[in-house]
């Protein structure tokens, strides 16, 4: 037997390169669907490339009218309401200056001062509490949604860290006791102890043909669309009015516009 | 063979606890069925019965991935039915008694899953 270091590294090379191209053709296991079924979406649904929506505050005399959206919003959700510094926020209400501490105008007039704005996640285009999630429970969305796996969320609260609006609320007891004996929504689950949660832009309404809870709770005050579509509603209140999102200067380009 | 008797004898009770349980099962008394209650009003399930019983909680990990990671909310079913991807509005629709259908194979195969921690048992009253 006469085998050259040439001779052998030809059918080394050749051997491995015929296994290799054998295991890639082999179908692999690890992703494979388990359903016999197919996925698609429905036929109701509501699609847009970004969904955005733009807060018309002129049109909010007080408080007080924000309080149906609010209470839309939490019903349809079942979020409970805890009366301490450990509350579900999915859709409240703050002052000027926490909403938007990047204005230094020390003149401004009185009375956008003194207004309560409406808060919720802004579904930024470059959400942090996506980029710090470990287990990727959070992530965003094709459609720009920022949405949340609550059977991933190991309850480690990175994002609430990284969410620079105060978005994200921890369960820290069990909301179901916060909530009636028959929860608001049957349909909805409600979270447990131990997970993050935020507003969702009501993906599972959108899901079926619906406009989020708070904008069709808002009489035309709230607006929702594609902010890539220039006929779009939002597009539009935005190309006539002046807008304003929250802290700007951080680049998470939220996907909440204020009119004020 | 020293102390052959007692050895033998010994070796003989062994083999006999070893095998026991194969013995039992000889005995005719047929494996204890779990049973459940299957819904009254629908024959079929998403998928065949087999399928549904050896693969449903995979099958329901890949409903919750594909309906909230992908937005592909609807399952067209080998049959070529549509169903709604929901385990609260669909799933349990129609499997509405959790304690005769859902508990009792989960307790009997020691199983603990917690999706009732937030998705809502029909009927259910919390605390």
């Amino acid at each position: 037997m006469n085998k050259s270091r040439r001779s052998f590294l030809k059918v080394a090379g050749l051997s491995v390169f015929a296994l290799s191209s054998g295991m890639a053709a082999a179908p692999g296991t690890a992703g494979a669907q388990i359903a016999p079924g197919s996925y698609g979406r429905g036929e109701s649904a509501l699609h847009a490339k970004r969904w955005a929506m733009v807060i018309d505050t002129r049109r909010f005399a007080g408080p007080e009218d924000y309080k149906p959206l609010i209470e839309a919003c939490h019903k349809v959700h079942n979020v409970p309401d805890i009366p301490d510094a450990q509350n579900i926020k999915w859709f409240w209400l703050d002052s000027y200056e926490h909403t938007f501490p990047d204005d230094m105008n020390t003149y401004l007039d009185a009375k956008t001062r003194s207004a309560s704005y409406p808060l919720l996640c802004n579904h930024c285009t470059n959400p942090p509490c996506v980029r710090v999630c470990p287990t990727q429970a959070t992530y965003k969305m094709e459609d720009g949604i920022v949405a949340m796996d609550y059977h991933r969320c190991i309850g480690c609260r990175f994002c609430m860290a990284g969410c620079p609006y105060g978005a994200r609320s921890f369960n820290f007891k069990d909301p179901r006791k916060f909530l009636p004996a028959t929860v608001p929504n049957p349909g909805f689950p409600t979270r447990m102890i131990g997970v993050v949660e935020k507003c969702t832009f009501c993906a599972e309404r959108l899901a079926v043909g619906q406009m989020p809870a708070c904008v069709e709770a808002s009489k035309g005050r709230l607006l929702f669309g594609d902010l890539e579509d220039e006929k779009s509603g939002v597009r539009q209140a935005l190309a006539s009015n002046f807008s304003i999102r929250r802290k700007p200067s951080l680049g998470t380009q939220p996907g909440v516009y204020y009119l004020i | 063979m020293y102390n052959a008797k007692a050895v033998i004898t010994g070796i003989l009770i062994f083999l006999v606890l070893c095998t026991s349980p194969f013995w039992a099962s000889r005995t005719g008394k047929d494996y204890t069925k779990t049973g459940i209650v299957l819904p009254k009003d629908e024959k079929n399930c998403v998928e065949n019965r087999d399928f549904m019983r050896a693969e449903h909680m995979r099958l329901l990990n890949e409903w919750r991935d594909e309906a909230l990671r992908r937005e592909n909310r609807l399952y067209t079913a080998t049959d070529g039915r549509k169903w709604n991807i929901s385990l609260q509005n669909t799933c349990l629709k129609c499997h509405n008694n959790y304690k005769e259908f859902c508990q009792k194979c989960h307790v009997a195969n020691s199983v603990y899953p917690y999706c009732w921690t937030c998705h809502i048992i029909p009927g259910e009253k919390n605390q």
